[in-house]
């Protein structure tokens, strides 16, 4: 990509440009992740009582029979089942920077199963093939800027939302369970 | 007045969990404070570890948008757009959906203002941006916390999804309000 862009710039004369924004990327990418550091430390800390209180035990033993299905190579009642339940439930409430601290902390559950810790096992990519879909029961980050722009009726997005991203989700399910089959033949 | 309740519950689910699990931790005999700031003080580190992926990334999408080299392959896709009757409009939206949160965000609310909210281009955009999410930035974020280097087939999956999405939401929007 980066050379597909300088390659192109290079031709069309913003040379320039491509000095100007490399440095104000590599500035956001720092300021991204420096706006992740406070979410991340609040919600893995709250994580951390769930987990010595046991909710995230309970949360595993109630949901494990239906995210097992998805996750068949997870172990019964493995923290990282409470840890794919909370992370989908929260992009389901679009909580949006709450959710990747979450996931995050389910990734980091499922590294401790995973043999070679270089590459992805079967069930990361599940997870990660549902949380890139984003399956969202209230997109509210969009109802505000429809709002915002004079909207009518901004709610009304809501139904299509709906529909298209159980369509996404389900595709992605499909697409994640025909390739984990083909991969691990090989 | 579905609406009303979920947005409702979007709203509240933060306070009341916030509340909620502090709270059964104090009940259960754990001492809330200290367990909360050693679960805190590794968000800081996995925080940090992401920071060079999210540099790398970053700087190759911004690079790529700013050469005009998104631009190129806007061109390149357009007549097949034409031909399945997908707005062209809407292009450049669909494939930075997967590239950058805050840049799609920023292009949604242009077509909004340029197009009006509730256009059908308006309400498509809205659309293909709540019902996908940013699948570069997860995927390098989720597998930078835990040093994955090879995501295998995840790309693909992630990008299927966005595509599905964009598709879904032009028909299913003019299925609805045409």
């Amino acid at each position: 990509m980066l050379v597909g862009g300088i390659f192109v710039a290079g031709i069309t004369g913003k040379t320039q440009l491509i000095t100007q924004c490399a440095i104000s990327g590599a500035q956001q990418a720092v300021e991204v992740s420096f706006k992740l550091i406070g979410v991340m430390c609040l919600w893995l800390g709250i994580m951390k009582i769930a987990e010595e209180a046991g909710i995230i035990r309970i949360i595993s033993r109630i949901m494990g029979p239906f995210v097992r299905f998805f996750f068949p190579d997870i172990p019964r009642s493995h923290p990282a089942m409470g840890a794919i339940v909370i992370t989908i439930s929260a992009n389901m409430l679009g909580l949006g920077n709450a959710v990747t601290p979450l996931g995050i902390k389910a990734m980091q559950e499922l590294q401790e199963l995973n043999p070679n810790k270089d590459t992805a096992t079967p069930a990361m990519c599940t997870l990660l093939a549902l949380c890139t879909a984003g399956f969202t029961l209230v997109p509210a980050t969009i109802i505000a800027i429809r709002y915002a722009a004079g909207s009518l009726n901004p709610a009304s997005i809501i139904g299509p939302t709906l529909i298209t991203s159980s369509v996404t989700t389900i595709s992605v399910l499909c697409a994640d369970f025909l390739c984990r089959t083909i991969f691990t033949r090989r | 007045m579905f609406a009303e309740l979920g947005e409702q519950l979007s709203v509240w689910a933060i306070p009341v969990l916030l509340c909620l699990i502090p709270l059964y931790g104090f009940i259960k005999g754990i001492s809330v404070y200290e367990v909360f700031v050693k679960g805190a003080e590794e968000g800081f580190y996995t925080a940090i570890r992401i920071m060079p992926f999210l540099v790398a990334m970053m700087v190759a999408i911004n690079v790529f948008r700013t050469s005009g080299a998104l631009q190129l392959i806007v061109n390149l896709i357009d007549p097949i757009m034409n031909k399945l009757f997908l707005p062209s409009e809407l292009l450049p939206l669909a494939i930075m959906r997967s590239l950058s949160g805050s840049g799609s965000l920023g292009m949604t609310t242009e077509i909004l203002n340029h197009y009006g909210p509730d256009s059908i281009l308006g309400i498509t955009a809205s659309t293909i941006l709540g019902s996908t999410d940013t699948t570069f930035y997860v995927l390098t974020v989720y597998f930078a916390s835990i040093g994955i280097r090879n995501p295998r087939y995840s790309v693909y999956v992630g990008l299927l999804g966005d595509i599905v999405g964009f598709i879904c939401s032009v028909y299913i929007c003019n299925l609805f309000f045409v």
